[in-house]
């Protein structure tokens, strides 16, 4: 190599990692982002010929106006803010399970075993063994790839994206054998839950709420004020130290997949019995999905989560009222938390890194 | 030198300043080496060496101070840039993809000869191989190569790509002793090829075996440049540290407990399924300092983790207080008093959670100590106070997470929280790994005062002077084997150097102190 | 035998959608990102190449707008995850909504905008997407029906799969991919674009998911506007690259059998063995679970995941 390069090439942007944010930076940066997003996704409702303003004012109202409007929130509020509490204990966990669908539909269906089946006990005793049930179900989804990650180091990612369709399938079978309600004329469907089998209101929304709010603070203590949370955390950071600890890392990994799994299950007990009143292919919809968004944007913090899923909720229900009243697609609203999704997702790189320009020979 | 204006330096470096957040890394250097030339980088850990390398390799960018490359400045943003320049760099830890063939990996990024595969390239490998006296199967996976092959494949990559500048990270690190010698022989003879070469090291002996010319970097600045011949270890060693050092570490006397730790006929096998210990047995007593001397690599870690419980064992013994701790978990062994800091490369690997802070550091052993499912962390916050107090350690607070402190401070708050455990036994491995000198001194204090206590202590270091100077006893590691275990007063450095290289010391006389 | 040969025709014609989300995954994870996003990518894939091939009547046309729409899909997650940095599971799963809210939103659009009430392509385009005869090759008795009687993206997709595979396998710009794929941090040393080559093999393979797409929306939907075509097709295709093991030959052979298990209740008769169509339709997922399974249990560092799929790189971080 003889020749000399002499040509000066300074990139004129380069990423530079700074040192970290203080807590109340980072917080406005986010909301900064999130209005931003907001605007943008305004400007996507303009494009398509609407008043932003309005149609924003309507998604709001849309959701909270009527009783009735607020029990539908309600309805789409609990399962996704109880799945996301599951999905954060096994992302405190660096576990990169995607099966939270899965798992709420292994929920469901070990719940509906009871709904359909066992329904002539006490309601209340029902409702303690459906949800157990849901739990249960939930849980051996949530051991089977913890169990293979610890033994053989299995993809958890891949694995649980699995075991998602698996329980589909299942449900699938179900509905057109084992559980096929003859009473349906031929049509494959699961027979709708007894009355008994349903879950009632709490000062008139769903029940699920109450369920939902306890487990917020349950895995906010959890993960902040106990042992096993404690171990989740260092397990997350680093086997190797969780090991020096003397913690028993397979026995951590397994435990808390079970828990979140269970979590998730409960969820799908929950939309069963409480929304949906039979058991379906579309239990889950995406909820373990979006739960996984929702997790980490709220930055495992089981407060924060709640504020995010209220959020989405909105969007969610909103979309069927703008429907209705704009003659919007449903659609939009899946476009539109996408958009918000891309900012909020982007503006996490300022809080880590930032540019530096070149400027005239010396950089900063 | 000015006579020699129309022959320029291959690099000069003129006051190359580099920050990390409040850190100066590198704070005005100045570096020059010419062609033909091989250019010692010296400097303690922490002194900006690696800094400075990963500059002229386009992995950083500094913040000012310009480079020359053959006479002419240069601005080096990327590894190819510093490729195209003819600069190439040997890292510490190998840049090797690890399911490519040693080919593979040598000609991954290059543009030349893009049609070349197959068996013409293998011969063109081994061609240069020939040249330069290495020797490699081109065809062989990385994974299953040795770590000096691996080297070779690093330095064939280098040479492949024509440079002519080569900057090795303290390459001898992972070799041993006739390894070290093979590599300076190609080094040689790359120097006779007309290269310039820059070797990154803190080993004065291999400065003066190797070097024509070193440069001395002290807390990141470039305090000094000497010609190799008309220097010595001493004169080194004061530029190095920036005082007169007499290494006089105080080596207390203390009433031993006899046998407080045993180790008999330990076998472990590593992840490779070869033994990383061989049939090792020494004995420990309370009141006592044992120095583990060996190449990386010698089956240290394997020790720690064995009796740490971390890893299992083939066979043999492991006797605390008469009784085998062999088959304990490591949450049993920890509750027995035996305590294990260990210092990883990276420091916060093992041994402490990078993203908590003290308090929840504190507590990461002893958290199982209370019946309740709820974690109490008074207790933690309040040593982690003292142990700010006592250690005088840097911190903005004790929620800080530990992965914002600086490495010497790191390395208080683990070995802090090890001996506040109050134990019997307390293994260390590289306790002073990155340190200046100075808080070296204050870990040293610090063991000095465990042992006083009666505890045993099992060192494993790096460092022969500071283990003659440091230990009562010093065992040594050669390839999972003891080759020795020697009483340090009675033993030199080159007697431990040899053992080291797997001389086995006739009769194991210091084995009942 | 003609029910065999039946069979195994359906199986090809099924398995090409998941043939081109497969590479275009295969292709993605071989630079060192995990896409979660294929079904998003797929369905804008669907959409644009629907819309072209709707308003032009040229098949040419509808693929390439497929391709673009894909990049443009695949060209957000790449700015996130490989310039901003962002988290490629969150990042993928977001393109997934996304791109499936996208492209019903779109088909809704267009669809009043036209002002009907199904969007059906012309006679004359999917007449242009009917089978083609090899001349000779076709002609072998059996053989000839069931390689070389399809309908052109067929053919395009086995083309693409072995280009793909010599390009990953044998070129030089293969092996910086997989350099990248494996081991940024060695590939940066070795002076490798480490973001060029991310972004380049997201892109295209975005890309290629994309024309997977526009066969669903063209093709397998019988030419009507069919909103959620994609239908779970991009999920099955992420699972897909594990048991093709991430090698692009294998895709081509992976997909046949994947869509072999997508066809096979229609082809087992009742009467010889009864099993309920949900348990078929399990079946390719139980399989790539227990292939994940036993290939973590071999431990082969070779078959496996890119060793730095699903982490970002950046070069001052060690």
């Amino acid at each position: 190599m003889n020749s000399v390069r002499t040509k000066n090439h300074e990139p004129f942007i380069r990423v530079v990692k700074k040192p970290e944010m203080p807590t109340s930076k980072a917080v406005i940066l986010r909301i900064a982002s999130f209005v931003l997003a907001i605007a943008v996704g305004g400007l996507f409702i303009l494009a398509i010929g609407h008043n932003p303003f309005e149609v924003y004012k309507e998604m709001v109202m849309g959701c909270f106006r009527s009783k009735i409007a607020l029990q539908g929130t309600v309805k789409i509020i609990v399962p996704l803010l109880i799945t996301s509490l599951g999905v954060t204990l096994a992302y405190k966990m660096k576990f990169w399970n995607i099966g939270a669908e899965g798992q709420m539909l292994m929920g469901g269906i070990f719940a509906s075993y009871f709904a359909l089946f066992q329904n002539d006990m006490p309601h209340w005793a029902l409702l303690i063994v459906s949800f157990l049930a849901g739990c249960i179900g939930g849980a051996i989804w949530g051991i089977i790839p913890a169990f293979f990650k610890v033994k053989f180091g299995t993809n958890e990612t891949l694995f649980t994206l699995m075991l998602n369709y698996i329980a589909l399938y299942i449900i699938d079978f179900l509905r057109h054998e084992t559980w096929r309600d003859p009473g349906a004329r031929g049509f494959p469907k699961i027979a709708s839950f007894a009355s008994n089998a349903r879950i009632g209101a709490v000062f008139d929304l769903q029940g699920g709420w109450v369920v939902a709010l306890i487990m917020v603070v349950a895995v906010f203590v959890l993960l902040k004020y106990t042992k096993f949370g404690y171990e989740i955390s260092v397990v997350g950071e680093s086997q190797s130290t969780a090991r020096y600890a003397g913690m028993s890392v397979k026995k951590v990994v397994i435990l808390t997949m079970a828990l979140s799994g269970a979590i998730c299950g409960s969820a799908g007990m929950i939309k069963a019995m409480g929304s949906d009143y039979t058991l379906t292919l579309g239990l889950a919809d995406g909820v373990g999905f979006t739960a996984i968004i929702v997790a980490w944007l709220g930055q495992l913090n089981p407060f924060i989560i709640l504020l995010i899923t209220i959020f989405f909720s909105i969007i969610e229900k909103g979309s069927g009222v703008i429907q209705s009243t704009f003659n919007i697609s449903v659609f939009t609203s899946d476009v539109l938390q996408g958009i918000i999704l891309f900012f909020i997702i982007a503006s996490e790189f300022f809080t880590r890194y930032s540019f530096a320009f070149k400027k005239g020979g010396k950089s900063k | 030198m000015d006579d020699k204006k129309n022959v320029p330096y291959a690099i000069q470096c003129k006051g190359i300043t580099k920050t990390f957040g409040p850190v100066v890394a590198n704070d005005n250097i100045e570096l020059t080496v010419k062609s033909g030339e091989i250019l010692a980088l010296l400097g303690e850990n922490g002194s900006g060496k690696t800094t400075l390398m990963n500059m002229l390799s386009g992995i950083y960018h500094p913040d000012s101070g310009s480079i020359f490359v053959r006479g002419q400045e240069v601005s080096i943003a990327s590894p190819k840039d510093s490729q195209n320049l003819g600069i190439g760099m040997i890292h510490q830890h190998f840049k090797l993809v690890d399911v490519f063939s040693a080919k593979d990996n040598i000609v991954a990024g290059t543009k030349t000869d893009k049609r070349l595969s197959g068996k013409k390239l293998s011969e063109k490998v081994k061609d240069i191989s020939k040249k330069y006296g290495l020797e490699i199967d081109p065809d062989k996976k990385t994974y299953n190569m040795s770590v000096s092959e691996k080297q070779t494949v690093e330095i064939l990559k280098v040479l492949y790509r024509g440079a002519d500048i080569l900057i090795l990270d303290e390459p001898t690190a992972v070799l041993t002793p006739q390894e070290t010698d093979k590599l300076f022989a190609i080094l040689r003879n790359m120097k006779e090829n007309g290269c310039a070469v820059i070797i990154i090291t803190h080993k004065l002996n291999e400065v003066m075996a190797i070097s024509d010319r070193v440069t001395i970097l002290r807390k990141g600045k470039s305090v000094a440049t000497v010609n190799t011949a008309e220097t010595n270890i001493q004169e080194l060693t004061e530029l190095m540290v920036g005082r007169k050092v007499s290494l006089e570490i105080d080596r207390p006397k203390v009433e031993q407990t006899e046998n407080l730790f045993e180790v008999h006929h330990l076998m472990v096998k590593n992840d490779e399924g070869y033994y990383a210990l061989n049939d090792v047995s020494f004995n420990l007593n309370g009141g006592e300092i044992l120095g583990v001397a060996g190449v990386a690599g010698s089956g240290q870690k394997e020790l720690c983790e064995a009796i740490a419980g971390l890893i299992p064992a083939d066979k043999g013994a492991v006797l605390y207080k008469k009784e085998n701790i062999i088959g304990k978990s490591p949450a049993e062994i920890i509750k027995m008093g035996i305590s294990m800091s260990f210092i990883p490369e990276d420091r916060l690997g093992m041994g402490l959670v990078a993203s908590m802070g003290m308090t929840e550091n504190m507590m990461l052993k002893t958290y199982k100590n209370t019946k309740s499912p709820f974690v109490d962390k008074k207790p933690s916050r309040e040593l982690a106070l003292k142990l700010i107090d006592q250690l005088e350690i840097v911190t903005p607070g004790v929620n800080t997470p530990v992965s914002r402190l600086s490495g010497g401070n790191v390395q208080k708050v683990l070995l802090g929280r090890e001996i506040e455990s109050n134990p019997n036994l307390l293994i260390t491995a590289y306790p002073v790994r990155g340190l200046d000198i100075n808080s070296s001194y204050t870990i040293y204090h610090l063991l000095n005062e465990q042992k006083k206590k009666g505890v045993a202590v099992l060192y494993i270091g790096e460092d022969l002077d500071v283990l003659l100077e440091l230990c009562d006893r010093i065992m040594v590691l050669c390839h999972g084997e003891i080759t020795g275990i020697v009483k340090s007063d009675e033993v030199t450095k080159e007697e431990i150097g040899l053992m080291m290289a797997g001389e086995k010391k006739a009769g194991k006389d210091g084995a009942t102190a | 035998m003609t029910m065999f040969i039946n069979f195994l025709y359906a199986a090809i014609t099924s398995g090409t959608p998941l043939m081109f989300g497969t590479l275009g995954e295969i292709i993605t994870e071989k630079a060192g990102n995990l896409n979660l996003g294929v079904e998003g990518m797929m369905a804008i894939g669907a959409i644009a190449g629907f819309y072209v091939g709707y308003t032009t009547n040229s098949v040419i046309l509808a693929v390439i707008a497929s391709f673009v729409a894909g990049i443009f899909a695949a060209l957000i997650y790449a700015f996130l995850t490989v310039t901003l940095k962002a988290n490629q599971n969150v990042t993928g799963l977001t393109l997934t909504i996304f791109g499936i809210g996208l492209s019903n939103f779109l088909g809704d659009y267009i669809r009043t905008a036209a002002g009907e009430t199904t969007l059906q392509l012309s006679t004359e385009f999917t007449a242009k997407l009917a089978t083609y005869k090899i001349p000779l090759l076709g002609d072998i008795p059996y053989i000839g029906h069931l390689f070389f009687d399809h309908n052109p993206f067929v053919y395009f997709g086995v083309i693409l799969c072995i280009i793909a595979g010599i390009y990953v396998k044998y070129t030089r710009a293969g092996l910086n991919m997989r350099a990248v794929g494996e081991n940024p941090a060695a590939a940066d040393a070795a002076g490798i674009n480490i973001n060029f080559v991310k972004y380049f093999n997201i892109l295209l393979g975005g890309g290629i998911c994309g024309i997977g797409g526009a066969y669903i929306s063209l093709v397998l939907c019988g030419g009507v506007w069919t909103q959620s075509c994609v239908d779970g097709l991009g999920w099955i295709a992420v699972a897909l690259v594990i048991f093709a093991n991430w090698n692009p030959f294998a895709c081509i052979l992976g997909s046949f059998v994947f869509g072999a298990f997508r066809v096979l209740k229609f082809y087992v008769p009742k009467e010889v063995i009864s099993i309920p169509d949900a348990i078929f339709d399990m079946l390719p997922f139980l399989i790539t679970a227990i292939v994940l399974v036993i290939t973590s249990i071999r431990k082969s560092k070779e078959r496996s995941q890119p060793a730095g799929c699903g982490v970002n790189y950046f070069r001052e971080e060690r």
